[in-house]
């Protein structure tokens, strides 16, 4: 790999008051040799950056809503105006939430459906990968990922979920081991009568959405925590798929 | 003109709560002889707003209330403005 080339990349992740996953997210950059700057999240004139990681964490104490008070921190002007110009946002988990409240993503995170943080591993479907973000990925490869969530229950009208599906935004799905939902529904998903289906998302997604892209296709939202499964000492590398697309996205490939 | 208002937050009816559910099944379990049910758990802001009449806070307050208070993707709210003078 050149690391010449890869240094060419500018990357930020944003730190909020409860952020925890925010060195989680820039070692899991850096193992590609890509420069991360924290950015914290007061500030409200940042340099151009390619790639913006809203972490995980629960900001604000998650008060109000999760997401809803991080949404109003200075720097998120910043990170919308550069998702405008371009630049990629990767919201994870908490992330995603303050996403969805800014905005820049549809739909919301509810509470899970039983009450519980769930804390362990999840499959998914890669239902895209003809984004930046999943472009090292074969098409419907079943990966592992963690998930360590109170409120990731992706709910948002059945017109804006038909719009997601129709678009090719759903870009995760939560699945069985062998990429099958337990109802039948694979691999894209739609059920026979046309509905979200009924599917086996933990938290109770609707459609066992797990993650969704923009209308652009450079801002992607996701529960599950890619940057904590990117080195083998960790227990697997499933989640340095994301860091690699986006590499390739910005720099081209150079691997 | 001092005045209170009191936002009352609650999930859109289309919109699983399952705390409600939670709730409701507690409130059955001792339920003093009473038929419960349709349980829905919500959140209630108050602030204090100095301004020049009520419908003019009201106004602001929903605006407010539309935008940070309520997330209308998922949720619905209410206003109620009091005279504090």
């Amino acid at each position: 790999m050149n690391m010449n080339i890869n240094m060419k990349m500018k990357a930020a992740v944003v730190v909020f008051p409860d952020s925890n996953g925010d060195r989680d997210a820039k070692r899991a950059i850096e193992t590609l040799g890509i420069p991360v700057r924290f950015v914290w999240h007061k500030e409200s004139s940042i340099e151009d950056f390619d790639l913006i990681v809203l972490p995980g964490g629960f900001t604000f104490g998650d008060y109000l809503r999760t997401g809803a008070i991080a949404r109003y921190s200075p720097v998120m002007e910043e990170v919308v105006r550069q998702a405008k110009r371009g630049a990629k946002v990767l919201g994870i988990c908490n992330g995603f939430q303050i996403l969805t409240e800014a905005g820049l993503l549809p739909g919301v995170l509810l509470r899970n459906r039983g009450l519980l943080f769930l804390g362990r591993d999840v499959w998914l479907r890669v239902e895209n990968n003809a984004t930046p973000f999943t472009s090292a990925y074969a098409q419907h490869q079943v990966i592992r990922l963690p998930i360590a969530h109170g409120d990731g229950n992706y709910y948002i009208d059945d017109e804006g979920y038909k719009r997601l599906e129709g678009e090719g935004r759903i870009v995760f799905r939560y699945c069985l081991p062998n990429g099958v939902a337990p109802n039948g529904v694979a691999p894209n998903g739609v059920a026979p009568n046309g509905v979200a289906p009924n599917g086996i998302a933990p938290n109770g997604a609707k459609g066992d959405v797990a993650g969704i892209v923009n209308e652009e296709g450079n801002v992607l939202g996701l529960m599950p925590h890619p940057e904590r499964l990117v080195e083998p000492i960790l227990g697997g590398q499933d989640g340095r798929g994301v860091f690699e697309s986006l590499l390739n996205a910005v720099c081209g490939r150079v691997n | 003109m001092p005045y209170q208002a009191k936002v009352t937050v609650m999930f859109r009816k289309s919109i699983l709560d399952p705390q409600g559910a939670a709730v409701e099944r507690a409130l059955k379990a001792h339920s003093e002889g009473i038929d419960i049910s349709s349980v829905r758990v919500g959140k209630v802001i108050e602030l204090m707003v100095d301004g020049p009449g009520p419908d003019i806070v009201e106004e602001k307050v929903k605006v407010l209330a539309d935008r940070i208070l309520a997330n209308p993707v998922m949720e619905e709210y209410t206003v109620q403005v009091e005279s504090l003078s």
